[in-house]
């Protein structure tokens, strides 16, 4: 890295290096717990597919969908129940507990799109929600499906060739 | 009192008053979780709801803004018409709380931007300006909310993301200050106006980090001009540092050769207690404002403290420059107050 060589007369350490402020820094800057924010992230995620799981076998069981049709309804319940938790201000406190935990399911895509809504609200439906829902989830959208074209070009090349 | 033709610019970046600059009144106004903190005592006005009364997080921070003034104005026991000059500032884009609430009060308006700086880049303009005669009354302020600045700077409030422990809790609340000549309050003695400082740090998450070099550059500038060492003042404290940037700053000068352990202090490690659940500390505006404005002027004017400096730091970043991969860019003013001496 370039050093800062600004002129000025004040002492040693205003010329130090960016390098080396960086690394003197760093003996102060607290590290996560990756170990333990895994683990939570483990049992929160974990807990909401098993919600998941309990509430397609519900749907199978007491409503008759079959295993592939009580998908639909059950990704519907876990989308209102995170959204509802949004609206309430508690999902914001659980994602400091949990992280990926509880950012990586459907929940935390409902969270994203739920939370931007609630949040632009005050600048108008049009321009305000409707502008602003997708900020957060709409690069998941866009690359979701640019992902998901580029697998079913494979797919069909794949295809044509064996 | 003053003496005669002192030197007003001691160096390029130290202004001396000359005249008997004094923080005549001052007011804090805060939302609820500052309100639960340990210097609650000290602010003049407590919202028990974020919203303070209002519809949008806009109008609340607007809100805080004009209690705290009109809250100086009483205290003071003068009206708007016996003051020259506002001299405030905000983290919002176009500077929107200030400017729609010196609408409301009526007083001519100097808008300025400096971060989480703003409240000692007021300060010090406005002494310099009654110093010099261009107003008799001119009143220092600046703001910052919660929520305002999560949407300026980075989710939406309740959006579920996990923050890292050097994260920064922006503090809610308003501070204003009387500047005059003469009466009763502190002396403001000198200003020490800081230079841009980039040392690389990019993640806006760990503004303490990104800032230390720019507290301690203006510390080095401070104590240079003005001979001073650390142990002349009471207490020192920067003004949203937190519990990374600051431990930063006191290395670096203690390398430098000041020893600051006995003197030092920051403004977001005091509003908050640490089980509040606000990562490193307060942050914002109004951190080094309601510390400032609240507690330090409460001692200053009981004589529990009689020399302090408050050196307030900004980072100057905007969310385009960082996602556009740019370090942050970090200012630091600092301002003395000394009581009657």
């Amino acid at each position: 890295m370039a050093t800062k060589t600004k002129s000025k007369p004040i002492g040693a350490s205003m010329q130090m290096t960016k390098q080396l402020y960086q690394q003197q820094a760093a003996k102060f800057q607290p590290k996560r717990n990756v170990l333990l924010n895994s683990l939570r992230a483990f049992w929160v995620g974990g807990t909401i597919c098993l919600l998941g799981q309990a509430l397609q076998n519900m749907y199978i069981y007491f409503f008759g969908f079959t295993e592939k049709t009580a998908s639909n309804p059950t990704v519907a319940t876990l989308i209102f129940i995170s959204v509802l938790l949004t609206g309430l201000g508690v999902y914001d406190n659980i994602g400091q507990y949990a992280g990926a935990g509880s950012a990586v399911p459907v929940t935390g895509f409902a969270n994203s799109i739920a939370s931007a809504a609630i949040e632009h609200r005050s600048e108008g439906l049009v321009l305000g929600v409707g502008g602003n829902m997708f900020k957060l989830a709409g690069s998941v959208i866009v690359f979701g499906v640019v992902a998901a074209f580029i697998a079913g070009i494979l797919k069909s090349v794949m295809n044509m060739i064996f | 009192m003053a003496s005669q033709k002192q030197v007003s610019r001691i160096n390029r970046q130290t202004w001396h008053f000359t005249e008997d600059v004094r923080l005549q009144a001052s007011a804090v106004a805060v939302g609820p979780k500052e309100g639960e903190g340990p210097l609650a005592a000290y602010f003049d006005k407590i919202h028990d709801d974020m919203y303070a009364g209002q519809q949008t997080w806009e109008d609340a921070e607007r809100q805080l803004l004009e209690d705290a003034i009109t809250t100086l104005l009483q205290k003071a026991g003068i009206t708007g018409q016996d003051v020259d000059l506002i001299l405030a500032g905000d983290l919002l884009n176009q500077n929107i709380t200030t400017n729609f609430t010196a609408e409301k009060l009526a007083i001519p308006l100097l808008g300025m931007y400096g971060a989480c700086s703003t409240s000692m880049l007021t300060l010090a303009n406005a002494a310099a300006l009654v110093n010099a005669g261009y107003a008799n009354k001119a009143i220092a302020a600046c703001s910052s909310h919660n929520a305002t600045a999560e949407r300026q700077y980075r989710y939406p409030t309740e959006y579920g993301g996990q923050k890292p422990p050097s994260a920064q809790w922006t503090v809610t609340g308003a501070g204003a200050g009387l500047v005059g000549i003469g009466g009763k309050g502190p002396r403001i003695t000198y200003a020490t106006i800081g230079k841009v400082m980039d040392m690389g740090i990019k993640d806006p998450f760990d503004m303490g980090s990104a800032m230390a070099p720019a507290a301690v550059s203006t510390f080095l500038a401070h104590f240079q001009d003005t001979g001073r060492t650390p142990d002349f003042y009471d207490l020192i404290v920067t003004g949203d540092l937190a519990s990374v940037g600051y431990p930063i700053t006191k290395e670096l000068l203690l390398q430098e050769g000041y020893d600051m352990d006995q003197v030092y202090n920051d403004c977001g490690l005091m509003v908050y207690t640490p089980d509040q659940d606000v990562f490193a500390g307060g942050s914002g505006c109004a951190s080094s404002a309601v510390v400032t404005y609240g507690y330090m002027l409460d001692q200053l004017n009981r004589g529990l403290l009689k020399k302090v400096l408050v050196c307030a730091t900004g980072a100057l970043l905007s969310p385009v420059s960082y996602q556009q991969g740019n370090s942050i860019p970090c200012i630091a003013h600092a301002v003395a107050l000394e009581g009657d001496i």
